[in-house]
């Protein structure tokens, strides 16, 4: 979206299954038109473990948040936020730390309209329309200006949105610009779809889903999400299965399944 | 709660009455387990258990109110609908663990049956059933309506932004500096904007046209095939300059840049076209190069634009097969100059372009000012020779009759040098110069006439030009060689020696006379090194016949000219030492001849080299004596031995009776030279009438075509010895 002028609107076309509320599908929710629960019901028919793996990453992006919190950090900049249901960061955060301050940043504008219709009460979290892929369009939104104090800490949220970059998006140096951005004690938060676990057929058939959205998936290695973390430290206990960050309770079953079909990790900005 | 079973039905006996409340977190455990794994919920299991006590409680005491009254179970299953239970299938798990539990760890008082209290506990499922149902449909319902709402709002926003987004290129359509058009793949004119209505000279002009409408005879054709390709998709745009006919008639010259729309399917939808109007700048650089390519005063085309139509005419690669040129140089305008001042001068020849002007007949002629008083017109593809005299004839007869400046009738007649030939073979500056040179032949017999340079003289120019250049390799290569012309003692026809006269083996031209070269070498210098290698030829050569000749006495002397530059050459008189040194030749062997001309007004310093020459024991003879104003003053105290009389006096001797003016005029010089000790010695001396008019006149030597020609050292050898003999 780099090359439209920044004075062009994106234009909107329901009749293409949007991600966010793809994902709201498997959430229970209803924020999806028929077109996303079509797209939602033939990845799950061919991996009908969606649901828990969306569950398992917003528990561990929960974890995270806690994890941030913990630290002390109050500012929170989500991308890729998609439609804001339930226990989205700013609950979770604002709940551990009241008047913690939160952006979210989603390039469907039908999420961004939700978001502003759902945090239209919240002085301290707000959403603002753009593209990971443009890193500096992020950091320089006037919302982004307005809510965050890049002087201090930030909890940067890349959770389930890197697998929608492409190599040729160069990820790397996206995330090497946010960091940059970032003053020291900052973390990033990572959670990223891997191929792996007993079901890869199944989950090729959901990556196919994905490739019919305006934002193909692409899985990535424990290997693969190294490099994103160049100029972190990455903290214990690693790039690891969803489940297995720093998880609360001890594992389920079904935490087992999800857990082998994501990946999380939180990195420490020195 | 870690490490406890997971199924309820593993748990033991209900609680005793007492520990009511811990039976029902017991309870509330039991459900949570149950219904967990079926919820999207973002609590933890502890979060999620601690969040069912309370309903548990409602549930518990509903059970045991009197009167029993099932409805406040409604708002548990919205409850839990709250908590994210949304699944259909959460049901089962929610009503069963109610239907299994709810009376055995929250049992209704002991006054209750026990089938009323089944009774009662599926009756509070029906109801927390019709609170799950209601809760889900409005949550599902105000779901929809959230993200339609977001749906619609989003859209909203990306039309408000188009419509912005449109209002701001309309603003820049509309404000644009630059002329834009918009018109479909037929051509047909769809929008315009105000710069381009402006520019055409009007809306009316352009709106409802089609493109093809406008056609202007100075457009290229090539234009109409880059629209073609770029109708036909094959070219996504093209830049061109482009005139276009305005409203008024007049000419809007643009700069066009055409590009192609398509549409998603990249199928092409219009043209876009992007004008730039350059009607102003071109006309300035019209005017600039009207002012460059001609001459301010008379309004002709200047030197440079001539030499450009010329440089085009001879193009080998150009249309054009032949060219006639007429190279007109004033007679007599700089006396008008001189004598009535520049103002006259500039007028009479603003005149006298104007009747120059007047003489073209076609386009293919045209006339241009390339100096002060020098005109030149250029006839490209002449019919033939005689068009172009016909054009010279033209300009004579316009300018015959008197420029009236001021009263005053003023005559000027011109000289016209001719040049008419095949284009492609001769270069611009070759053309000019033979045109020059045959001008001045138009002069030299008498001016107000013209005359066509023949090959001779075009060869002539351009052998000169070339020598020049040629000049220094061919001394380094060898390319001269000296002859020599015996001079003949009149008394006794014996051979006394020999002048020597270089001559150039040319490549090309053959051999060359002095008068070909010499001037040439003088101009550029090169006299001096070629003067000395004469220097040193002759004599060498004069030694060598001194060694064939073993007395002595009769061996030949050679004479070598010196040129007014070598004259005034520092070294002269060392190299003349040198070559006398090196040589073994007597100084009395050589006779230097230098012209009178050379020596006239020479002051004493100047003479200085010739004098200390003259100490050396080198004879120096008086070359053309009587050629220029001879101050026969000066023959008392400049450093000659010998007069050489000019041929001119020799000519009136050819014939029986001599010219007797001529007669008198020798045998007065003879008997003056005489009398200051000079010999003199006569040039041109071709019969023997001649020869013997010289000898009764006293002359001491002859030397000419009678006697012998100029020609190698071994002829000069025979004749010596002919003579012997």
């Amino acid at each position: 979206m780099t090359d439209r002028p920044s004075w062009a609107p994106q234009g909107i076309d329901l009749t293409v299954p949007s991600v966010s509320r793809v994902y709201d599908y498997f959430l229970g929710g209803s924020h999806n038109f028929e077109v996303d629960r079509e797209a939602a019901r033939v990845a799950l028919k061919a991996f009908p473990g969606i649901p828990k793996i969306g569950q398992a990453n917003r528990a561990a992006m929960r974890r995270a948040v806690r994890f941030a919190v913990d630290r002390g950090i109050g500012q929170f900049l989500d991308i890729g936020s998609g439609i804001p249901t339930f226990g989205n960061v700013h609950e979770v955060a604002q709940a551990a730390a009241p008047g913690a301050r939160v952006v979210y940043v989603d390039n469907d504008p039908v999420a961004v309209a939700h978001s502003k219709a759902v945090l239209a009460d919240n002085p301290d979290a707000t959403i603002a329309a753009a593209d990971l892929r443009d890193p500096l369009s992020i950091l320089e939104h006037p919302e982004t200006r307005r809510m965050l104090d890049f002087d201090r800490p930030i909890a940067l949220m890349l959770v389930a949105v890197v697998h929608f970059l492409s190599d040729d998006d160069r990820p790397a140096e996206i995330i090497a610009t946010l960091r940059d951005a970032l003053a020291p004690g900052s973390i990033m938060v990572i959670t990223h779809a891997t191929l792996g676990g007993p079901t890869p057929e199944g989950q090729r058939a959901a990556q196919k889903v994905y490739q019919r959205t305006a934002t193909p998936l692409l899985m990535r290695t424990k290997d693969e999400l190294e490099p994103f973390f160049a100029g972190f430290e990455i903290v214990e206990p690693g790039i690891v299965p969803l489940a297995y960050w720093r998880p609360d309770a001890p594992l389920t079953e079904d935490d087992e399944t999800a857990a082998l079909h994501g990946l999380a990790a939180v990195g420490l900005k020195a | 709660m870690t490490g406890r079973p997971a199924a309820a039905q593993d748990q033991g006996e209900p609680a005793p009455e007492h520990d009511e409340e811990h039976n029902l977190r017991r309870f509330a455990t039991i459900w949570g387990r149950a219904i967990y794994s079926v919820t999207a919920t973002s609590m933890t299991r502890v979060e999620f258990e601690a969040h069912l006590v309370p309903q548990a409680r409602v549930l518990r005491e509903t059970l045991r109110a009197r009167p029993f009254d099932p409805r406040p179970a409604v708002a548990v299953g919205a409850a839990l609908v709250d908590a994210h239970c949304t699944d259909p299938e959460a049901l089962p798990s929610i009503l069963g663990v109610i239907d299994a539990y709810l009376v055995l760890y929250c049992p209704p008082p002991a006054d209750v049956p026990a089938d009323e209290a089944r009774i009662r506990c599926s009756r509070l499922q029906h109801a927390v059933a019709v609170g799950f149902s209601q809760a889900l449909r409005e949550r599902t319902l105000s779901e929809q309506e959230s993200i339609s709402r977001a749906a619609l709002g989003a859209q909203a926003e990306a039309e408000r932004a188009l419509a912005d987004s449109e209002a701001k290129l309309r603003a820049v359509f509309e404000g644009a500096a630059v002329g834009i058009g918009i018109a479909d793949m037929d051509g047909n004119v769809l929008e315009i904007n105000d710069a381009a209505a402006r520019m055409f000279g009007g809306e009316a002009h352009i709106r409802r046209r089609n493109v093809s409408d406008w056609v202007h005879p100075e457009n290229e054709p090539a234009i109409r095939g880059l629209n073609g390709e770029l109708v036909r998709g094959e070219r996504d745009g093209y830049h061109v300059e482009k005139a276009y006919p305005r409203a008024d008639g007049t000419v809007l010259w643009a700069n066009l840049q055409v590009s192609l729309l398509r549409d998603t399917e990249g199928r092409p939808q219009y043209q876009l076209a992007l004008l730039e109007d350059i009607t102003e700048r071109r006309g300035l650089l019209q005017r600039l190069r009207h002012q460059a390519t001609h001459d301010a005063l008379t309004g002709l085309p200047n030197r440079a634009l001539f030499f450009e139509r010329l440089d085009q005419a001879l193009d080998p690669d150009g249309p054009t097969s032949r060219i006639g040129l007429c190279y007109l140089d004033l007679d007599g305008f700089k006396t008008v100059n001189d004598s009535l001042g520049h103002a006259v001068g500039d007028r009479l020849l603003v005149a006298v372009a104007e009747r120059l002007r007047a003489c073209l007949t076609s386009d293919d002629q045209l006339v241009a000012r390339i100096g002060g008083d020098e005109f030149v017109a250029l006839y490209t593809d002449p019919p033939g020779q005689e068009a172009v005299t016909d054009l010279a004839t033209r300009i004579l007869d316009a300018l015959a009759a008197p420029i009236a400046l001021d009263d005053r009738d003023l005559r000027v007649h011109g000289s016209i040098g001719i040049v008419y030939g095949p284009a492609g073979s001769r270069g611009a500056a070759d053309v000019l110069r033979s045109a020059d040179i045959t001008m001045y032949r138009a002069k030299e017999h008498g001016g107000n006439r013209y005359e066509v340079a023949d090959p001779d003289s075009d060869a002539r120019a351009i052998t000169r030009h070339g020598l020049t250049n040629r000049l220094p390799e061919a001394l380094e290569r060898g390319e001269f060689f000296v002859e020599y012309q015996p001079l003949i003692g009149l008394e006794d026809g014996a051979v006394l020696g020999a002048e020597a006269l270089v001559r150039w083996g040319h490549p090309v031209h053959g051999v060359l006379g002095p008068d070909q070269f010499i001037p040439l070498a003088e101009s550029t210098g090169q006299i001096v090194p070629l003067g000395r290698w004469v220097l040193e030829q002759a004599a060498r050569q004069a030694r060598e016949w001194q060694l064939d000749h073993p007395g002595g006495s009769c061996a030949p002397r050679v004479n070598v000219n010196l040129s007014p530059i070598q004259l005034h050459h520092r070294d002269l008189v060392a190299e003349i030492a040198g070559v006398l040194e090196e040589t073994g030749l007597p100084p009395g062997a050589l006779c230097l001849e230098v012209t009178e001309s050379a020596l006239i007004g020479a002051d004493e310093d100047a003479l200085k080299p010739l004098r200390r020459i003259a100490d050396l024991g080198v004879a120096i003879a008086l070359d053309d004596f009587g050629t220029g104003y001879s101050n026969l003053s000066s023959l008392r105290w400049l450093p000659v031995s010998v007069l050489k009389l000019d041929r001119a006096f020799t000519r009136g001797m050819r014939r029986h009776p001599a010219d007797p003016v001529d007669l008198k005029i020798v045998e007065g010089i003879v008997s003056l030279a005489h009398s200051l000790d000079l010999t003199v010695t006569v040039e041109g001396v071709e019969t023997r009438t001649q020869a013997e008019h010289l000898r009764a006149l006293g002359c001491d030597h002859g030397q000419g075509w009678y006697y012998a020609r100029p020609g190698p050292p071994e002829h000069l050898h025979h004749l010596s010895l002919a003579d012997a003999g």
